[in-house]
């Protein structure tokens, strides 16, 4: 049991820490340079992204585990993911309109940005590919989420920042993002190392 | 719909200059970092985009009266992900060495902004041909900025092109690194934006 408490809480630590998502897999970058211009709209983008994640990397994994092995159609995973990711994020963009208009007032907008991400459609061709068991998947998904959220608010502190540094006029915007996001990565690479998997 | 005469010479110098989908739209930067510390992978994932932003426009385009608008999107999601898997499946079988090291990336080309976009914008309201001249006017911008990164990474970061040696002083090891891969494309995509800001004559 122990040893199994280890194994998710090294899961965590890696998927946010030293592989992050945008540092050192270079994913769901679209979003990270669209996302973190205001720290607000980067909280509520990595509260909204999380638990999207978790649950759409549980879902997946069910259906993966219990459809797609048992019938031997694997290749078809890319199609089967995206659908799930996709009807899944339409399925609580409607629930949540109905049930809880405040809620959707705050995060709605982030939902309907969140199908095109790539980390979201990653981590669960990540689990296939490990063959994570489900509470492994799980934490997977919730350490890329953390992971995911750290990035945002560090850059979105610095971007605050940014716009009032005098930046040579071709930089202004995402290029001078992208050199910041480099020091940053630089940064992260100093967590590698730190747990072997 | 109107049909206007459509300069397809315009219609790709717009995808290569103009929406150049990295350097100007700033859409589909996963892969730009990712797959570029050498020109072959660079290549090869420009091609595979190119090819997918093709067939995918055609598709839609020659299916767009079928499609009720309600549903679209989830449409243009299964015919992407269709595409996406036989260019995953092809790559995987014909080029296997470089596909063991892009291979996520090469899945990841569903979840591309620019690719629906396209869709979404041109090839559902336009007819067969036009969707296929901008298919690949947006896929050779892609292609373009993706070999310019990885030519200039490559150099500079291995001191080889395609592989070769060139230059045999020691190399700026920080360019093939992840985080030279962002301060790379920060610094090309300034340049980009310089030279087009002459060129158009705006004060950028």
């Amino acid at each position: 049991m122990s040893s199994e408490f280890v194994k998710v809480f090294e899961l965590i630590i890696s998927a946010s820490l030293i592989n992050n998502f945008v540092f050192t897999r270079f994913l769901g970058l679209c979003i990270f340079f669209g996302v973190s211009r205001r720290m607000e709209t980067s909280i509520g983008m990595s509260i909204t992204f999380t638990s999207v994640m978790m649950i759409s990397s549980g879902l997946s994994w069910l259906v993966f585990n219990y459809v797609l092995i048992p019938w031997d159609i694997t290749f078809l995973k890319i199609i089967i993911f995206i659908g799930i990711v996709a009807g899944f994020v339409q399925a609580s963009d409607t629930i949540m309109r109905k049930v809880s208009p405040v809620l959707y007032h705050k995060l709605g907008i982030y939902l309907a940005l969140i199908s095109t991400n790539c980390i979201i459609l990653a981590v669960p061709l990540i689990n296939a590919g490990e063959r994570y068991s489900f509470i492994e998947s799980i934490s997977f998904a919730f350490g890329s989420g953390i992971g995911f959220a750290l990035a945002l608010i560090i850059m979105a502190s610095i971007r605050e920042r940014l716009e009032l540094a005098d930046v040579p006029k071709p930089f202004r915007g995402t290029p001078i993002a992208f050199i910041v996001t480099g020091l940053i990565a630089l940064a992260f690479a100093g967590f590698s190392g730190l747990i072997k998997i | 719909m109107i049909q206007k005469k459509i300069n397809y010479y315009e219609v790709i110098k717009n995808g290569i200059f103009k929406e150049n989908t990295i350097f100007k739209l700033a859409l589909s930067l996963c892969p730009s970092i990712a797959v570029t510390n050498n020109l072959r992978n660079g290549v090869l994932m420009g091609t595979a985009v190119l090819f997918v932003q093709v067939m995918v426009n055609i598709t839609i385009s020659l299916m767009r009266h079928f499609i009720h608008p309600r549903i679209r999107l989830p449409i243009f999601m299964l015919v992407i992900s269709g595409w996406v898997t036989i260019t995953d499946m092809s790559m995987a079988a014909f080029a296997p060495e470089a596909y063991k090291q892009m291979g996520l990336y090469i899945q990841l080309i569903v979840a591309f902004a620019s690719i629906l976009a396209r869709a979404e914008m041109f090839a559902s309201k336009n007819r067969f041909i036009p969707s296929m001249f901008d298919g690949i006017g947006m896929g050779l911008g892609f292609l373009f900025a993706l070999s310019l990164i990885s030519f200039f990474r490559e150099l500079l970061g291995k001191g080889s092109l395609w592989g070769y040696q060139i230059i045999n002083a020691k190399p700026l090891l920080i360019f093939i690194l992840p985080a030279g891969g962002f301060i790379a494309v920060g610094i090309l995509m300034g340049i980009f934006n310089w030279i087009y800001g002459k060129y158009e004559n705006k004060s950028y």
